[in-house]
């Protein structure tokens, strides 16, 4: 502090120098303050302090009070570093009288020592007191931060606590070996104990005994530290056993260093839920009008037999559909037909019920039967058995007996090398069997009548490619003027070239083709071919080329283009309409709404031949017949059959079928429509054909069909014309 | 020394508080032993601390008064410590009585003794908050009630920011206070630059203060008025402590420049 030693002050204006003392004694102390303030600022305040202590000195009597005074004061003014008492002290000496304008004698000498004493002493104790004063104000803050500290712990814990105490979630808390020590009323509601019961024990004790592994392990892993939360949806017991249904959570606290402090096990009661999606589950799962089973829970079912078989494992399903069932739902009404349905699950129910088996209701009056673990086939016809005779006695609702049946597709198989979709699907396919067999019977899935169908359904499918690539032809069979055996006409036969299954002829593929509706653009084809053959022909020979027959299929005739197609053909042909017949089968031709009716009309009217195909083999209203733009009937082969001698004998049927034949003859001829007998294969039937005033005739006698070349050829050598 | 048994666990006294600390500096009393250890070794190392925290304290009051001459009547002071004789609101307060000031403070022992002196004082009010988290300052109810930021505030960063790390991004707190404040508004700022302090020092210092709840960091002027950025500084900018605006010629310490500490106002246009 030596560089804030004062330095005496003289001055001859005794204002000046006492403002000169004030403004000295300022600078000297100004750093020391607690509340540092400016010089100029701080001689305003000690100002006061001047003049008193210059009063104190001139005071008659004499008081060293006034030293005291000032001492204190001056800490009042916040100098409490004991630096300013230094300064102060320094600057108090003798000099001090004369720069105060007092007189410097014994007696002023004596009494400012006697206030510079009382000043320091002043000084000492004002210190001490504020000393003492903030000591005891920062203390208090102390007592104040704890107190509001412990008030936010205390109001933390109550929060907490509240949390605790009201929470829905079952809550436990235990110590680090897995003890419980403290657990809310929510927890003890739901395990029905009292917390004196609770205490002490793990909590694993109360879990299920199923889920208790689980929970045992996952315990231990917490209690070692392994890890710090387990989430587990396990059931709990109650205190009387009932089933508590909870997602616990299992939790390590560690403290601020991270070492484990103790665990805590929140119990979340999921019973009710837990029930909900049972109910939800069962309601998602079963056929509400059944109580069976439903598609998605037998599919679930099935899945699993295959999730859980080993080599060797079998399975079989049978699958029902009702015979008829449409019937009753729409003669008795839907509420009947429900009726019906649950009375069958429940019969299916009772005769096909075990652990391995389960009926389900798949669709409308479908069941499925899944029988697991099969020891053979016959174990599932066994159970195709017993269902059917279940389904013999008779079934009362409302009054009402019905009788149904069932048909049942049959499959059991090993599980290995198959899935679930093929045994669904060949249960349904061999169902269809049972179905197309006759019904009310069951039908066992023959892998080769699938391929069989399969290879049907492959040749349909790939029919318009094999149209676009040419690989059908038409072979030409003579039809044959039994008068003097000219060829009058031919018959154009479709036949497919297939590339890997040889040649086809029409019975293989026509059925298919109707079926799909290829018939109609295959047929547009023939009969375009057919048409520029005839054509070719017609400019080989004449009047002495054979005109065309082409076959018509029903879907053809119903085919609203078919006029116009027929005309356009014969127009890019060039053929002459008269040199074209369409035949037609008898169900076409009768079966015929106007529309087509109106089609034939307009083919006659172009000129176009109309000849019915396989007469005598349907159904045929004669007076309808007559009113029927048709030019000829052909005969079916099956009465040219019976005109045939068998093996040189004479066929017993050959009185009936030769007066049919000349009755269908007298028919056409009364209506005056030519008759053309097909099928013919001997001299002998040829000759009887003729007796009875057939006129033309066609068959293997005569020709079998044969390229169009065979007959250009033969066309040329009749006529004379060399090729 | 004994720990008082009243003393709670988590205001402990054993452990120096930046704020005592800084009161033992002024030459007060609110302190306990353990402040004043800490104290007594920094004035060993770095002497002129006393004389710099006397100065701080001188800044702090006329930059006050500067802000209410400015026309500014609400003042938050971050980091406000033991609260003294001549705080804010005595200053702010003895020109206008309806002067509105929040002190905010992170010491718990700093902010009860605060409220206590507060007590009755409806226009000033203190709160503990971290500053770091200007959103914890600026939302608090009591902030909210007496600070009105659509009106220019004095926002004061006295003597608090070398107690904020780097890696805390002090540029980006300032910068926080600074966009909610109003145009108009007065930074009042002061920190320890590292001017004239050899490296043992400093890394002494810091070790003393690791002891309390806060680091020191030291910064550059260059440092600093990064931080300042947005603000305008004030006649005379950036400087030592006794050289901004001093009241007469003696106020300017002899040695100013051993402040190592540079304050400075800035207004926000």
């Amino acid at each position: 502090m030596s560089s804030r030693e004062p330095t005496p002050v003289t001055c001859a204006d005794p204002l000046a120098a006492r403002a000169e003392f004030t403004r000295a004694w300022a600078k000297a102390i100004a750093l020391f303050s607690y509340l540092p303030v400016g010089v100029l600022e701080l001689q305003r305040q000690l100002t006061p302090l001047v003049d008193g202590l210059r009063a104190a000195l001139l005071a008659e009597p004499f008081d060293a009070g006034a030293g005291h005074r000032l001492g204190e004061r001056l800490v009042e003014l916040n100098f409490t570093d004991t630096a300013a008492l230094h300064a102060s002290f320094g600057l108090f000496g003798c000099p001090l009288l004369e720069q105060l304008d007092v007189p410097d004698d014994a007696e002023h000498r004596d009494r400012l020592a006697a206030l510079r004493g009382a000043f320091a002493a002043g000084y000492a104790d004002g210190l001490r007191d504020r000393t003492r004063a903030e000591q005891e104000t920062i203390s208090r803050a102390v007592l104040l931060a704890r107190d509001h500290a412990e008030q936010a712990l205390r109001s933390s814990e109550a929060r907490f606590r509240a949390v605790f105490e009201t929470s829905a979630i079952g809550i436990a808390i235990g110590d680090l070996d897995g003890r419980i020590t403290d657990a809310n009323s929510a927890l003890l509601e739901m395990l029905g104990c009292s917390l004196a019961e609770l205490r002490g024990r793990s909590i694993v004790d109360f879990v299920h005994t199923e889920d208790v592994g689980s929970v045992r392990l996952a315990h231990r892993q917490l209690l070692r530290g392994n890890r710090d939360h387990v989430r587990l949806d396990r059931r709990f017991y109650r205190k009387h056993g009932e089933v508590l249904w909870t997602h616990l959570t299992l939790s390590l606290i560690r403290d601020e260093g991270g070492s484990p402090r103790y665990q805590v096990a929140m119990l979340e009661d999921v019973t009710e839920r837990h029930m909900l999606q049972t109910r939800l589950r069962y309601q998602a799962l079963h056929d509400p009008l059944t109580g069976l089973p439903n598609r998605a829970l037998f599919l679930e079912r099935l899945q699993a037999a295959f999730d859980g078989a080993t080599d060797g494992t079998r399975i079989g399903l049978c699958y029902l559909d009702l015979d008829g069932f449409k019937v009753i739902n729409d003669s008795l009404g839907h509420h009947l037909g429900d009726k019906l349905l649950g009375a069958v699950a429940s019969r299916l129910d009772r005769c096909v019920s075990g652990p391995d088996r389960l009926v389900a209701r798949i669709g409308g009056d479908e069941f499925v039967i899944l029988v697991e673990r099969t020891g053979g086939t016959q174990e599932v016809i066994d159970v195709a058995d017993r269902v059917l005779a279940a389904l013999v006695l008779p079934i009362r609702i409302g009054g009402h007996e019905l009788t149904v049946t069932g048909s049942i597709g049959v499959v059991e198989r090993a599980i290995v090398g198959t899935a679930p979709a093929d045994l669904m699907r060949d249960a349904d396919i061999t169902l269809y069997w049972a179905k197309g067999d006759g019904k009310g019977r069951w039908s066992l899935f023959d892998p080769d009548r699938t391929a069989r169908e399969v290879a049907r359904f492959t040749l349909s499918a790939t029919m318009p490619a094999a149209l676009d690539r040419g690989e059908f032809r038409l072979d030409y069979q003579p039809l044959v003027r039994l008068s003097d055996g000219a060829v009058i006409g031919v018959e154009a036969l479709v036949r497919w070239h297939h590339p890997t299954l040889g040649t086809l002829s029409p019975g293989e593929f026509i059925g298919l083709a109707e079926e799909t509706g290829t018939i109609v653009p295959l047929g547009r084809w023939v009969l375009a071919q057919a048409c520029r053959q005839a054509r070719e022909w017609h400019d080989l020979a004449g009047e002495l080329a054979p005109f065309v027959s082409v076959n018509l299929s029903v879907l053809q005739l119903r085919d609203p283009g078919l006029v116009d197609d027929v005309r356009r053909i014969l127009q890019e042909s060039g053929l002459p309409p008269r040199r074209l017949q369409l035949e037609l089968t008898e169900s076409a031709v009768m079966s015929q709404v106007d529309e087509a009716l109106g089609a034939l009309h307009a083919l006659a009217d172009m000129d176009v031949r109309i000849a019915i195909d396989d007469f005598g083999t349907g159904y045929s209203n004669l007076a309808y017949l007559r009113r029927l733009p048709v030019h000829e009937l052909k005969i079916a082969g099956s009465f040219v059959a019976g005109l045939r001698d068998i093996d040189g004998v004479r066929n017993p049927q050959q009185p009936v079928d030769e007066q049919i034949v000349a009755a269908l003859v007298s028919l056409a001829h009364t209506l005056r429509l030519t008759v053309t007998a097909e099928g013919v294969e001997t001299s002998a039937q040829a000759y009887r054909l003729r007796e009875l005033g057939c006129d033309h005739a066609q068959g293997w006698f005569y020709a079998k069909p044969a390229p169009a070349d065979e007959v250009t050829r033969d066309i040329a050598g009749r006529t004379g014309i060399a090729d | 020394m004994e720990r008082p048994d009243w003393v709670p666990s988590d205001v402990d006294v054993r452990r120096p508080s930046v704020a005592r600390v800084y009161d033992y500096y002024l030459g007060g009393s609110h302190n306990f032993e353990a402040d004043r250890q800490m104290a007594r070794k920094i004035i060993e190392m770095a002497p002129p601390t006393v004389m710099v925290a006397r100065a701080n304290r001188a800044f702090l009051r006329r930059a006050v008064r500067f802000c209410v001459d400015a026309g500014i009547r609400q003042f938050l002071d971050l980091g406000s410590g033991i609260p003294t004789v001549g705080n804010v609101h005595d200053i702010a307060q003895q020109f206008d009585p309806g002067a509105r000031v929040v002190y905010v403070d992170i010491d718990p022992v700093a902010v009860a003794h605060s409220r206590a002196i507060l007590d009755g004082n409806d226009n000033a009010a203190v709160i503990q908050a971290d500053l770091r988290d200007p959103h914890s300052v600026l939302d608090h109810p009591d902030s909210k009630r007496l600070l009105d930021l659509t009106e220019p505030v004095a926002v004061l960063l006295v003597s608090v920011m070398h107690f904020v790390p780097d890696e805390d991004d002090p540029a980006g707190i300032v910068a926080q206070f600074a966009a909610a404040a109003a145009a108009g508004s007065y930074l009042v700022f002061s920190q320890a630059g590292f001017a004239g302090i050899s490296k043992d020092k400093l890394e002494s210092a810091k070790e003393l203060y690791a002891r309390t709840a806060t680091q020191l960091t030291l910064r550059s002027r260059a440092d600093i008025e990064a931080m300042l950025d947005g603000w305008q500084l004030v006649e005379p900018g950036l400087t030592y402590l006794s050289m901004w605006r001093p009241e007469s010629p003696d106020d300017i310490a002899e040695d100013a420049e051993r402040s190592v500490f540079l304050a400075g106002v800035g207004r926000k246009a």
